[in-house]
């Protein structure tokens, strides 16, 4: 990696693109719509404003690192190839049973999302391995070449394989590649024991089937963005976010494009994570509000936290079960219906109810004044003081009050006896809570607990409400860094090159095999080593490594860290230690006299991280100009309240603004309540603490 | 200002409630040992106030075991007696009557203490896979067959757990690691949400629940009587006959719409059975709330006013009132019938709402796999109790079609069979969608699934099953067809019964065709492209289409084309 070439990140949004260069040490950032027919466009597009920007050329850039909703996107709108699936004989349909259940368990009129595939476009064959890895029916290789045939009439361009058990014993899996390979060598196959070795049929079978949907598309996408930014003169190589929150070659992108969905989110935990490390934080939460959706993310020790498998593609209400899993290494986050343009109404119990409804760009909140007649967060940002009507994106939109207050009263007042300020409140109270609940959720799943947690807030509408979240959460520390608003293509230029490969192999610690343990973790680090040395041949390659435990016949594990000793001179008791300690950690005792066993097996490969110069922290010495005063409503102390305004581009290295206040910027505003004081510190960052002494409080 | 903020602040601690139960459901599910926890979600965890009104309940669970767990902890209230009640308390039961319906289902109550006041209760209830006795299954004839009986005691006194109830109940089960370890479990989970709520308390400078307890129970009382009071002040009938054990088994039910209730009374209905598919009232009361609630206010949060307006009734003996020492078991078999039976009723009042009659009960079977008896065994053969949850058809909507192989009423999972056979060395050889099942209709009724349980080489098994409607289909509505009944057999033409324990030696296997769900409508009113769809997908066959639905030669052979050509369309 040539560290001191410019660098390029690119993040496909939903609406925006957004492209950051970064040459000697300058950041310049554009965002461009984003060109759905030909995505490769707006990048071009942002490529040339930005170098522009940087007086460079793009044949100086020496990096280009690219996340995008693509992939995602051709999820949610089902836009893949003409797939198939191969599956074993008696198992046709687990993507289409999935669990069984309703996921939501009282309407009556509840359809399920439709699997990615239809049931005629899945074909089985007679073939059996057990939960010991045996192959209780072998596969006969002519049984294969006649279903070759019939896959080359029903002119798929992908096929996905997924059979019983492959985790175990990929025989089968591969012979099937085999012989569709010669065969039909014009048809990309993915197979589940590479894509996601892991136990469950149904996690496993669906991530395969949506490697296999979207890798036509991909690989396509992918070689014509080469060829364009080739054409515009780049000469460096292009690399992807993946989903865990590293880097991988085009290449390998191209073969496991199901490792990309997510990867613009990813970008935002990196961000914070960067920050984290800036600031020597060990625990943060990080909080990314944009206009639909608001997204949380663990991260200790400077490392997002990571999981096995999650749910894309959500087709009610967010709600858990009603998408579809994918097992791939990913960034643990939980998003949920609470943004800038999240729609509020009242329920038949007389309760405020806000999102996931949103009113997107077009109408828009009310206030825009484009016909909305029913309130967002933003109206009730407004009605409360948080947004200056005439200063809302740089001035780009004049904000109409009396059309938030009339869409306040009519569509909540009105029904619960509540003049529009305070319909204000109850809905910024509602959608805060919400963010709140999802995040304490996931800390429990997690066992933390967020006092002792410090936020990281960025995209548009996070600054408005951090500093009320901060006060739900009981967390005493929130920095809101600059640029913000393109936080995750910063991210991208942050993250190492990383590949993490999983394996499932169930070892009682009462069978306890060291040496089996070194020869498996061995294997697997070579493989995610081998994706990491395919972007970078000289860097060197750091292992993480980590297990899955549980005690024998629970169903969830638990993540534990090995060190490189551990791992490589495994010995039982500090294995044993290991796991009783975060147990008891998690769920408050280990359970006595019960067997423990290790379930999944993984190693990351990362390239060592990019070492970050601590940030010099003041504690404050004088007041930052103030330029004039606002009503805002306070919402811990329940009053409206005079706040101090300063503009942020003012503010010095060490300037103090006592809450409540509202520090303005052009993308967005940061509310300080009451309880909070804001310090500047040398890197941009606004850093935000709860009040503490008696004279803070004046 | 200071009433509405007041209002805004108790809407806030409404979500909270909610938002802690379902932390205390997800704590239960990550720690629980029994597969038909946590893989399956066979649970529930709520909140009650002093008096044992419950406040709020985790979405996470199921119908049976959440309405059934709202009246459970005024009995542990009653039972331990409130000066017996300590900080660090943990009681326990599995008591059918007292707790959700069957000894298997283990019911824990903590007391949440605040400043050292006791300001509520924490419940939940897990469904366990073994309480010794004759295992789980229809065959015991009183419930003293069924396994060890918890009645309402002391897990825990002041933080210290009964070592003595511990080493009984381990002397008592098959499985007695999973066991404690699942009883440990759900007083984590209870912890985890006293915890929660004792954060709640500080930050919004309570001193007790009064007053929230009050707000939601409140809105939700007056919302539900909303519902109610816009409902037409009828009574109608309904019933419904299924298989039982032996003999056949009628549901009767009586429902009546009041100005502010609902009255749902079984008189009636048949008598007790001799084996353990007997329901006490507290698990039909709970399904039938959860069939009217469903039908009349589904986005009503559960507690203790939105439930009260159903009074549901039986008369003594019958056999969705059993009582003590009626064998109780498999009381879900009865119970998963009563939404249904519920519905026969309350289609003659609002037409249009509720769908055709479904599977019904869940078709779980429980195999209990042991070395081979016939011939010498390899010696890593073992001994194994493994429990599987699956699912038939539902019944087709007004206006959609049943779901396919998907619970209802219950609202559990089904477990991965990879997860199944590394629970015990059993083979699932087929587990997939059976065509033709889901009754015909204007809307068609949901497709039941295929299953083929056999032993890994060197082991036979005993098949416990709890199946129903094997003589008694799912009955279409407005002229849509049946659904498909449960047939099952061994692969060499065996016949077996729908429910008990039988035997199945070494090599067989158990052949199951789950049943459908019944279709909704004349099957003539279904648009064709709805059935040249259902065709391309092998839905139904080409017979079925033909038969039921009148589809032409030609339309057939072209979807069959189109099958071939790889198309999603015909």
């Amino acid at each position: 990696m040539k560290k001191s070439a410019p660098r390029l990140g690119v993040d496909i949004g939903g609406t925006f693109t957004d492209v950051v260069l970064e040459a000697e040490g300058q950041i310049h950032s554009t965002k461009v719509l984003t060109t759905y027919a030909a995505p490769e466009d707006a990048i071009v597009d942002g490529l040339a404003q930005v170098c522009a920007k940087a007086a460079i050329t793009p044949a100086e850039i020496g990096q280009i690192i690219h996340g995008t909703t693509l992939a995602t996107n051709a999820l949610i709108e089902r836009r893949g190839a003409r797939t198939a699936l191969i599956t074993t004989q008696g198992f046709r349909d687990v993507i289409e049973m999935r669990t069984e259940s309703r996921f939501e368990q009282y309407d009556l009129n509840l359809t399920l999302p439709e699997p990615l595939l239809p049931r005629q476009m899945r074909y089985t064959v007679r073939e059996r391995v057990d939960a010991l890895g045996q192959i209780l029916i072998p596969l006969e290789r002519a049984e294969v070449e006649a279903l070759a045939d019939e896959i080359a009439e029903g002119g798929y361009d992908s096929v996905a394989v997924g059979l019983i058990h492959s985790y175990l014993n990929d025989t089968h899996e591969r012979m099937i590649r085999e012989v569709l390979a010669e065969k039909l060598p014009e048809v990309m196959v993915s197979i589940s024991s590479e894509v996601s070795p892991q136990m469950r049929e149904y996690e496993r079978f669906n991530t395969v089937v949506a490697n296999a949907y979207i890798k036509p598309l991909m690989k396509s996408y992918l070689g014509r963005l080469e060829g364009r930014l080739r054409d515009e003169g780049v000469g460096c190589n292009i690399f992807l976010m993946h989903s865990g929150g590293g880097i991988i070659s085009l290449e390998s992108a191209a073969e496991f494009p199901v490792r990309l969905v997510e990867s613009g989110p990813a970008g935002g935990a990196v961000f914070a994570a960067n920050i984290a490390a800036r600031y020597g934080l060990d625990k943060v939460l990080s909080f990314d509000m944009g206009g639909t959706t608001a997204k949380i993310c663990l991260i200790r020790n400077q490392t997002p936290k990571t999981s096995r498998v999650f749910e894309v593609a959500r087709t009610y209400r967010f709600k858990k079960g009603s998408g579809m899993p994918i097992s791939i290494p990913v960034i643990d986050m939980v998003e949920i219906g609470a943004g800038g343009g999240s729609l509020a109404h009242v329920d038949s119990l007389r309760q405020i109810r806000v999102g996931p409804e949103s009113a997107g760009s077009e109408p828009g909140p009310a206030c825009y004044g484009r016909g909305g007649t029913k309130p967002a967060v933003t109206d009730a940002d407004l009605i409360l003081g948080k947004l200056d009507p005439d200063n809302f994106a740089g001035g780009s939109i004049r904000l109409d009050a009396d059309s938030s207050a009339a869409a306040l009263t009519s569509v909540l007042g009105e029904v619960l006896d509540m003049d529009a300020q305070t319909s204000a409140f109850g809905l910024c109270e509602v959608v805060d809570e919400n963010m709140a609940n999802a995040a304490r959720v996931h800390a429990v799943e997690n066992g933390e607990d967020l006092s002792e947690y410090t936020m990281i807030a960025f995209g548009g509408a996070a600054p408005l409400h951090a500093g009320r979240l901060c006060e739900k959460l009981g967390i005493d520390r929130l920095l809101v860094p600059p640029g913000a608003g393109v936080g995750s293509a910063i991210g991208f230029l942050r993250a190492p090159f990383s590949f993490e490969a999983n394996r499932s192999v169930y070892m009682k610690l009462s069978d306890f095999d060291a040496d089996k343990i070194k020869g498996l973790l061995t294997d697997i680090r070579a493989e995610a080593t081998a994706f990491v040395r395919n972007c970078d041949p000289e860097s060197e390659i750091l292992s993480e490594f980590k297990v899955y435990m549980r005690y024998s016949g629970q169903g969830w594990e638990i993540p534990i860290i090995l060190s490189e000793e551990q791992a490589m001179a495994p010995r039982r008791t500090s294995f044993e230690q290991l796991f009783e300690q975060d147990y008891t950690r998690l769920f408050g005792r280990p359970v006595a006299g019960m067997d423990v066993e290790i379930t999944v097996w993984s190693v990351n490969a990362t390239t060592p991280p990019e070492t970050v110069a601590r940030t010099p922290e003041t504690t404050g010495a004088a007041m930052a100009p103030v330029c004039g005063e606002r009503h805002v409503f306070d919402a811990a102390t329940g009053a409206v309240v005079e706040a101090r305004l300063v503009q942020r581009n003012t503010m010095e290295t060490g300037q103090i603004v006592q809450g409540p206040a509202a520090i303005t910027e052009d993308e967005t505003t940061i509310i300080l309540p009451a309880s909070r004081r804001a310090i500047r510190q040398q890197d941009g960052c606004i850093d935000i603490r709860r009040k503490t002494s008696a004279e803070d409080k004046a | 200002m200071t009433n509405e903020h007041s209002n805004v602040a108790y809407q806030v601690m409404w979500n909270r409630l909610i938002s802690v139960v379902e932390e205390q459901a997800q704590a239960l599910v990550r720690t629980a040992f029994s597969t038909s926890v946590r893989e399956a979600g066979d649970l529930s965890a709520g909140v009650y106030d002093v008096q044992g009104r419950m406040l709020a309940q985790a979405v996470t669970g199921t119908p049976g075991h959440v309405n059934a767990m709202a009246d459970a902890v005024a009995h542990f209230i009653r039972r331990i007696g409130r000066q017996n009640i300590f900080e660090g308390d943990v009681y326990v039961t599995n008591d059918p009557w007292e707790g959700t319906g069957h000894l298997h289902d283990i019911t824990m109550v903590s007391p949440s203490f605040h400043n050292g006041v006791l300001v509520g209760f924490f419940a939940c209830t897990a469904h366990i896979v073994d309480i010794g006795g004759r295992g789980f299954g229809a065959d015991a004839a009183s419930v003293y067959e069924e396994g060890l009986y918890l009645p309402i005691m002391k897990f825990a006194e002041r933080g210290t757990v009964d070592e003595t109830l511990i080493r009984i109940v381990r002397g008592n089960v098959r499985e007695p690691d999973q066991l404690v370890g699942d009883m440990y479990a759900l007083a984590t989970c209870n912890e985890i949400g006293h915890r929660r709520l004792t954060d709640m308390m500080d930050e919004f400078g309570l001193v007790d629940l009064a007053g929230i307890a009050a707000f939601i129970l409140d809105n939700s009382r007056r919302a539900m009587i909303e519902r109610i009071a816009a409902l037409p002040r009828q009574t109608a009938s309904g019933e419904m006959t299924v298989d039982g054990f032996d003999t056949p088994i009628t549901l009767r039910v009586k429902l009546t719409i009041a100005k502010d209730h609902i009255l749902t009374d079984f008189e009636g209905t048949s008598g007790l059975d001799k084996k353990g598919i007997n329901c006490p009232l507290v698990y039909t009361k709970a399904y039938a709330c959860y069939a009217l609630k469903c039908a009349i206010a589904p986005e009503i949060p559960n507690n203790a006013a939105s439930l009260e307006p159903f009074r549901i009734s039986a008369p003594e003996g019958t056999i969705v009132n059993a009582v003590h020492p009626a064998p109780v078991a498999l009381r879900h078999i009865i119970g998963h019938f009563v939404p249904d039976t519920v519905y026969d009723a309350l289609d003659k009042i609002l037409p249009g709402v509720v769908p055709a009659e479904g599977a019904g009960c869940l078709c779980n079977f429980q195999v209990s796999l042991r070395p081979r008896s016939d011939a010498p065994a390899p010696k890593n053969a073992l001994r194994s109790e493994v429990l599987t949850f699956n699912s038939g058809g539902s019944g087709a909507r007004p206006e959609h079609d049943g779901l396919n192989a998907t619970a209802f009423p219950s609202g559990v999972m089904t477990m991965p069979i990879e997860a199944t056979e590394h629970a015990g060395p059993v083979i699932i050889w087929r587990k997939e969608l059976r065509p033709d099942s889901g009754g015909a209709g204007k809307q068609r009724g949901g497709l039941g699934q295929y299953m083929e349980v056999g032993a890994r080489e060197g082991h036979e098994f005993d098949f416990q099953a709890m199946f129903d409607r094997v003589e008694h289909p799912a009955r279409g509505r407005r002229g849509g067809h049946p659904g498909a009944p449960t047939a099952i057999a061994q692969d060499d033409g065996s016949p077996m019964r729908g429910k008990g324990k039988q035997f199945v030696p070494h090599g067989r296997r158990v052949m199951l065709s789950l049943p459908g769900g019944a279709g909704y409508g004349d099957p003539k009113d279904r648009p064709e492209k709805a059935v040249k769809r259902d065709l391309l997908r092998g839905y139904i066959t080409a017979d079925a289409a033909r038969r039921d639905y009148g589809l032409s030669s030609t339309d057939i052979a072209e979807v069959e084309a189109a099958i071939r050509a790889g198309k999603d369309s015909a």
